[in-house]
């Protein structure tokens, strides 16, 4: 099978499966509590260095409360994979907690503008670049959860996307098509917001799954927050519906709104407001100061930020704009 | 009669862009203008038009404008919530018709940037998202369109970095690279005029000038010599019921259509 190398960048994982394998053959399968508070988990499995994967879709089911723990801890040079970051890579960027990232799409919050500090970031030189797709870094999640070494794609190909990546392509043994193989991706860890699991960490997700599917597969190491904890009977009710089984999962907390100020379907709205007052605090570094210390430095946990958000009163105003009781459908 | 109405650009881009989605076919969108151009192709000549997110989204009966290609709008009351994975690898079998894309530059092969302006990728003067989707979308649909306004910054005789593929250096080219065959640039659609791609250079074509417009007007606003069809018609504008569907029913609240751009 012919191959070329392409991209001018090395891997930052190891896309070996044989490591991989003995990895996950050392995991363990016992069906016990994991639930833990976000402080505990990002303390055991959040190592300075690690590479991590945020699930959800940049400001849609992300989980937050990890991210701001992230960043209270302190924790350095992690990687990330850049599969729509925006708001998570924001959050990052701002801790001063990336020192690498594999790039399909950061530093934008989509039609809301560009963050400035996850600009800086990236201009400074400050973290390592190495571009990919949207697609290209689901595909690599899903060679992972395979447990193969790459899966073939025909996307990247002719670009400077495919240039400054880690990308080598392969010619097909059956019909001789050029593709590109794109590299098995196992995080160190995975961070999952859900809406419904039991406390061994079955997971149930309404709404659209994004790549998730395949990066809690993936992940070596993988926390779960959840909208709700729900009793084990539940799940047993209606197999059908987890879509992500107990022994994948290392740790799970409770998060009521743990999406915040992301939306989460069928729940509530994405706070505009709030990501407004983000983008503007970056504009200067005092303010952006002031605005960490207050937001996440200065706050005990997750529900102590929600508070100072506006607390239920504004929960409750982004469930109605959910369900579009507003009449404005935003 | 239709000389007697008023729109603005982005109407007039939206109303055209609309045209060019067939009924009976699949089309994914972002937010924005390209999302308005798919509401309004349904609501008018395509009503069996399936729209498509990146992130999962499939069939959804829009209650409003989405504000990210991931949230709770693009399933509601769809035809399925599904994945990333889904919906690119239905690009990749060749299910999906047409997709629109955007970006900070665009050569005349219909080359997108929306990476990075300057020259060093680890030290960029300005760094911008990245490919998301955009990539896949323009390597795996069939037709890829462009809705932008016209200006010589954005239309440059060479893009910075190439992050979404046009026709990439001309005729073969994408072909040679392993793009699937039949893919690529479709239509352009500015303030200016709607262009398409000569078949033999591959290279970016005015096939029609908006009302008021000039072809020297064109040119100027273009970093790059361009074609000219060997008949360029006059844009047909907005009809009255195109833009009362517009800014009735697709974007009342005037999220789109109010931007200057």
């Amino acid at each position: 099978m012919a191959s070329d190398t392409i991209g001018i960048y090395g891997l930052f994982t190891d896309p070996d499966v044989d490591k991989a394998r003995e990895h996950f053959r050392a995991k363990s399968r016992k069906m016990v509590n994991k639930v833990t508070t976000v402080r505990e988990a990002v303390e055991r499995l959040v190592q300075d260095g690690d590479y991590i994967a945020v699930g959800g879709f940049g400001t849609n089911r992300i989980p937050t409360a990890v991210l701001h723990e992230i960043v209270r801890q302190h924790k350095k040079n992690l990687g990330l994979s850049g599969h729509t970051a925006t708001h998570d890579c924001q959050i990052l960027a701002a801790g001063d907690c990336m020192d690498r990232c594999d790039v399909a799409y950061v530093v934008g919050l989509e039609a809301r503008g560009l963050s400035k500090i996850s600009r800086q970031a990236f201009e400074t030189g400050k973290v390592k670049a190495v571009e990919w797709t949207n697609a290209a870094l689901a595909w690599r999640y899903k060679a992972a959860a395979m447990g193969v070494p790459f899966v073939p794609a025909r996307s990247m190909l002719g670009t400077d996307t495919a240039t400054y990546s880690a990308l080598k392509t392969v010619d097909c043994p059956y019909t001789g098509v050029k593709l590109a193989a794109l590299p098995a991706l196992f995080p160190d860890v995975g961070i999952i917001h859900v809406h419904r699991a039991d406390v061994y960490g079955n997971c149930q997700i309404d709404g659209i799954m994004v790549s998730d599917y395949d990066m809690a597969r993936a992940a070596k190491r993988l926390i779960i927050t959840t909208e709700r904890l729900v009793p084990h009977d539940n799940i047993r009710q209606q197999p059908d519906r987890t879509v992500i089984p107990y022994y994948c999962v290392d740790a799970v907390i409770e998060v009521p709104y743990g999406s915040y100020p992301g939306n989460m379907p069928y729940e509530y709205f994405s706070d505009e407001e709030h990501l407004k007052e983000w983008l503007a605090a970056e504009r200067n570094e005092a303010d952006l100061r002031a605005f960490m210390a207050k937001y996440i430095y200065g706050v005990r946990d997750f529900n102590q930020y929600l508070e100072l958000c506006g607390g239920l009163e504004r929960m409750q105003k982004l469930r109605n704009q959910e369900f579009l009781l507003n009449g404005q459908g935003r | 009669m239709s000389g007697e109405v008023s729109y603005n650009s982005m109407e007039l881009m939206i109303c055209l862009a609309a045209r060019n989605l067939e009924d009976e076919r699949t089309v994914v969108v972002g937010t924005g203008a390209p999302c308005a151009a798919a509401m309004l192709a349904q609501k008018t000549r395509s009503p069996n038009l399936v729209i498509l997110f990146e992130a999962g989204g499939m069939g959804p009966l829009l209650p409003s404008m989405p504000i990210s290609v991931g949230d709770s709008r693009t399933f509601h009351r769809g035809l399925m919530a599904a994945s990333m994975p889904e919906i690119m690898e239905a690009c990749q079998r060749g299910m999906v018709d047409y997709t629109f894309l955007g970006g900070a530059q665009i050569d005349m092969y219909g080359n997108l940037n929306s990476t990075l302006i300057g020259s060093d990728h680890q030290k960029p003067k300005v760094r911008m998202p990245g490919s998301g989707g955009a990539n896949d979308l323009a390597s795996l649909c069939w037709r890829t369109m462009v809705m932008t306004v016209h200006n010589p910054r954005r239309f440059t005789a060479k893009c910075d970095f190439i992050t979404t593929p046009g026709y990439l250096t001309g005729p073969g080219a994408r072909e040679a690279a392993g793009l699937p065959p039949g893919t690529g640039p479709y239509k352009v659609i500015t303030d200016l005029c709607v262009m398409g791609y000569d078949k033999e250079t591959c290279r970016m074509q005015v096939e029609s000038i908006h009302p008021g417009v000039t072809r020297e007007q064109i040119q100027a606003a273009t970093g790059f010599e361009l074609l000219w069809a060997d008949h360029v018609f006059a844009t047909d504008p907005p009809t009255v019921e195109e833009l009362r569907i517009l800014r009735e029913q697709v974007d009342p609240l005037r999220y789109i259509i109010g931007r200057s751009e």
